[in-house]
């Protein structure tokens, strides 16, 4: 596989240190084992009203090491290992821990074979995010935060942030990889507040709009652009009429269609939820592994794809955390389950042949199947054109709060702003949207499906889903433009 | 040649005496130097099948320059005078290129510390063996049922130094257990926190879950509507955990987001809530990331809400005195109780508070609460781990997963609640750097529950 921009700034250290810790594993009786010396910067900043509230600058550097005894893990981490015997140390000590696993052990276990790929790549990042000048990035966050200040919201809040990830990874099969990742995003909220009520409107999402892209990708969000906009929008959610409860058609836009996406099938198809590995906190799935290839998920609309190839999309790398170099593959085609996101052990469990979705929150962190780019292909109409279509209904747009069980099946979900949809005109503003619904039964009701239009379609990043024991916070992306459903319960209230 | 690791004392003195040479005597600092250790075993399946353990030091800096111009940055870099300079400048830069606020807070200058915290050293140095050992025993107590969950040890110590003069250290432990049996659409759950791993009787824990397991096979849905509830620790867990996460943070009040409504009978009676950081077993630092010492705060006295959790900002912006909440996060989130505390009433035993319920719903657990409105405090979630119909006071039948949209604030009115008599401490997340949190809550009794969905549609 190429590199974007060339070679990543890996150093020799840091493979020689990850193949100290994999060897050191090796000799204490571990009969695989893999390393990760990863060196990550985070740059964040807020700004409040007018101000720069908060600039935070933080860098973590130090090796995980994994190491598998029989059919047991282990893994150990440290910060920042004073080379070679601090790798060593902790390449023994993830081999204890396997050991110890092994005292409650599971069935026998094997892993899928990934080739031994010595290799390096890097995203494309055309203007380095920790190259743009604080005072720039300020000037930014503060002026937009001041337009909406200005137009009378109560708070009004943005952020930026970005990282810089280098990792080099060393597996006892001979791999050898080393990654550059950039990451940038940037988004702004205001909040206004009435009588014993508080509405809120983003933009571009309600965290923002993050991707493996430079600074470039937060010009493109033109955030002056919309501040004015949204802080109208916010004002006039106090005095719109709420969504009524009611069973209607159902219009989402493309940011919450990003959401509903991500919680009612990412989760869902992440193989080790499947498996009952994630049942006493992720949750497991309703997905039975025995209709893989047969269940219906779906409409014909419905064809998702994990795909972490996308260019600039947030779930994108060249090898996952494993080594498994990033492949395209259908989790959903034309409404039917065919595809998992998968790792080496659970895929060899499952009996499947392909891994390629393990990732870890830095160092520090066991790589567990994550989601990288779970996305929605783009459909065959317009939003305007679902509008036209659609005699009695609701738009929804921008999440407010988000809910779902643990199977992945029972949802709902609360949007910031929504429009009453009448004999194909958009109508009245309506506040406090929200919709509830049960995963297939929703997605078999998708029956209009955006994307046709210019930018319609997105590849939305999430920079916060949470996941595993101890927390971890990844980084994924979905593909999603405006959808419709029939038939869907909205107006839900407490 | 790679620099030998400072202690904690001498790397944030290091970095003090750093930011004096580089910033002068204009610049004042926040310096805190931590060394955390995390291990967590995990099972699925009754199997241990993620097992890990982390160790790190970590320099936090808050460098603030011209009164009112401040950077905050972290680093686990901390071998050398060269890494402590880079952080230093790095921070140094970031701070004279942001506005001057001024609504500063200033440093808090020296604070006496009440302890330097409660460590258990056994739980900071307990053994992968330790920790298998005490998932063995609670697979063994399900009784062969299938098991999940995790068992963790943690320990962090702490030195924290100000400009003004503030020297503070601290260590804390914690230990968790937190685990389901599994039956054919039935899980039953139980977990406990301490600071000590030899609080925790992982067996018990096992057969409770077991036993919570056992009971709800063959659940089957009730209609959406208004139930009376009973909820067990963990659920009414959740309930607190919202409302010190969304009503009594300051930053909430301050924004105009909590629909607190200080010195009213807004409660019922029954209702009496602390945040009880300074209490024997706390789990945390005795100081926050300000330096300020914890304490005891009281939030809602006999149904009246009384108190704030607050940080320097807000305490500043409400008039009051910081209550020593601050956190890494408080800036975005705000100040939260890290240790709250619902008093126990005179409901008695979980039996007794269902033999109070003429029609209603026993619900041992919540999960993926979100807030939908945040001024009445309005969630909605999902019950896990068990929920059964109640009639006449007995137990008639498990139900299936139920869905609800509830205000937590109404559900606490007055006349509305009866709180049970025996609590027990459940793990939940709410701030600081250990976690998971200490919640000491007692079974609820509310009389209205707004169940607004199941799992059938």
């Amino acid at each position: 596989m190429g590199t974007a921009d060339g070679m990543p700034d890996v150093g020799s250290a840091a493979f020689d240190a990850a193949a100290a810790a994999v060897e050191a594993a090796l000799a204490a009786g571990a009969r695989y084992a893999d390393a990760r010396l990863v060196d990550r910067r985070h740059e964040s900043m807020t700004a409040r009203d007018g101000d720069v509230r908060s600039l935070s600058q933080t860098t973590s550097a130090g090796l995980g090491v994994r190491a598998l005894v029989g059919s047991s893990w282990g893994f150990a981490a440290l910060g920042d290992p004073a080379g070679d015997v601090d790798a060593r140390r902790t390449g023994a000590r993830a081999t204890a821990i396997a050991s110890a696993s092994a005292a409650v052990p599971g069935p026998p276990m094997e892993l899928v074979a990934v080739p031994a790929v010595q290799d390096s790549w890097a995203n494309e990042c055309l203007e380095d995010p920790f190259d743009v000048p604080l005072s720039e990035k300020g000037d930014l966050l503060t002026g937009v935060t001041a337009t909406m200040r200005a137009a009378g919201v109560a708070v009004a809040e943005a952020l930026s942030q970005a990282w810089d990830t280098r990792t080099a990874f060393v597996s006892s099969e001979g791999a050898r990889i080393g990654q550059h990742v950039r990451e940038t995003g940037a988004g702004m909220h205001c909040l206004t507040v009435g009588d014993g009520e508080t509405q809120r409107r983003s933009y571009p999402a309600f965290r923002g709009q993050y991707g493996t892209r430079g600074w470039e990708l937060v010009r493109e969000l033109d955030l002056p652009a919309h501040a004015e906009r949204i802080a109208g929008e916010a004002q006039a959610l106090l005095t719109a009429p709420a969504c009524p409860a009611a069973d209607t058609t159902l219009l989402l836009g493309g940011e919450q269609m990003s959401l509903q996406i991500h919680e009612s099938v990412g989760h869902a198809i992440e193989l080790d939820r499947i498996l009952g590995w994630e049942a006493a906190f992720a949750g497991t799935s309703w997905l039975d592994l025995s209709r893989l290839g047969s269940l219906r998920f779906g409409s014909e609309l419905m064809t998702i794809t994990i795909d972490p190839t996308i260019p600039g999309a947030l779930g994108s790398f060249g090898y996952d955390d494993e080594g498994t170099p990033a492949t395209a593959r259908d989790a959903v085609r034309n409404g039917i389950w065919v595809g998992v996101l998968a790792g080496r052990d659970s895929a060899a469990v499952a009996g499947l042949d392909y891994a390629g979705s393990v990732r870890a929150d830095g160092y520090a962190r066991l790589p567990m199947v994550r989601m990288t780019n779970v996305g929605l292909g783009p459909g065959p109409h317009t939003l305007e054109e679902m509008i036209a279509a659609t005699d009695d209904g609701v738009l929804m747009e921008h999440n407010r709060s988000w809910s779902i069980d643990d199977r992945r099946l029972n949802f709902q979900f609360g949007c910031e702003i929504g429009w009453e949809i009448k004999d194909g005109r958009r109508g009245r503003m309506l506040k406090n949207p929200s919709y509830t619904g049960i995963g297939p039964r929703f997605w078999s009701s998708l029956d209009m499906l955006g994307g046709r239009a210019a930018g319609e379609w997105r590849a939305w990043g999430t920079p916060n889903c949470g996941k595993g024991q101890p927390g971890q916070v990844g980084h994924t992306g979905h593909g999603a433009a405006p959808a419709r459903f029939s038939g869907v319960r909205v107006g839900v209230r407490g | 040649m790679t620099a030998a690791p400072l202690s904690l004392d001498d790397l944030a003195t290091a970095v003090l005496t750093e930011v004096a040479r580089q910033g002068g005597p204009d610049a004042a600092a926040i310096v805190r130097a931590e060394h955390a250790a995390l291990a967590l075993t995990r099972f699925a399946g009754s199997a241990i099948h993620q097992n890990v353990a982390d160790e790190q030091t970590t320099v936090h800096l808050e460098l603030t320059v011209d009164g009112g111009r401040t950077a905050n940055a972290s680093t686990t870099r901390t071998r050398g005078p060269a890494a402590l300079a880079d952080l230093v400048a790095a921070t140094l830069t970031a701070a004279r290129l942001r506005p001057r606020d001024p609504d500063w807070p200033g440093l808090g200058g020296p604070a006496p510390l009440t302890s330097s915290g409660s460590p258990d050293p056994a739980t900071a140095e307990a053994s992968p063996a330790d920790r298998a050992a005490g998932v063995a025993a609670f697979i063994e107590a399900a009784g062969g049922l299938s098991t999940a969950g995790f068992l963790q040890t943690a320990s962090l110590t702490a030195v924290l130094l100000d400009s003004a003069g503030k020297h503070v250290a601290g260590a804390t432990t914690s230990a968790v257990c937190d685990g389901i049996a599994r039956l054919p659409g039935a899980d039953g759950v139980a977990r406990s926190i301490s600071v000590r791993l030899s609080d925790l009787d992982c067996a018990a824990l096992g057969a409770r879950a077991a036993a919570k397991a056992r009971a709800g096979v063959d659940a089957a849905p009730v209609d959406p509507g208004r139930y009376p509830v009973v909820l067990e620790p963990a659920a009414a867990t959740d309930v607190v955990a919202g409302l010190v996460t969304g009503q009594f943070n300051g930053k909430a009040v301050v924004d105009g987001t909590s629909g607190v409504r200080l010195g009213e009978q807004q409660f019922d009676p029954a209702v009496s809530l602390v945040d009880d950081s300074p209490a024997p077993g706390a789990i945390g630092l005795p100081f926050d990331v300000e330096g300020t010492p914890v304490r005891r705060t009281e939030l809602v006295r006999d149904g009246v809400p009384v108190g704030l959790t607050t940080d320097r900002r807000t305490a500043a912006q409400l008039g009051r005195e910081s209550t020593g909440n601050a956190s890494d996060v408080s800036a975005t989130w705000g100040p939260i109780a890290t240790d709250p505390a619902l008093s126990p009433g005179a409901g008695g035993s979980i039996e007794d508070l269902v033999a109070g319920l003429d029609r209603g719903l026993l619900v041992t657990d919540f999960w993926y609460t979100r807030v939908v409105d945040p001024t009445r405090s309005v969630w909605t979630g999902l019950t896990r781990n068990g929920v059964w119909l109640v009639e006449d006071g007995q137990v008639v039948r498990p139900v299936s997963t139920l869905r609800f949209t509830q205000s937590y604030l109404e559900a606490l009115a007055p006349g509305a609640v009866t709180v049970g008599s025996d609590v027990g401490p459940q793990p939940a997340r709410l701030a600081g750097a250990m976690g998971y949190n200490r919640v000491a809550v007692p079974a609820l009794r509310l009389a209205a529950w707004n169940i607004t969905g199941n799992t059938t549609g």
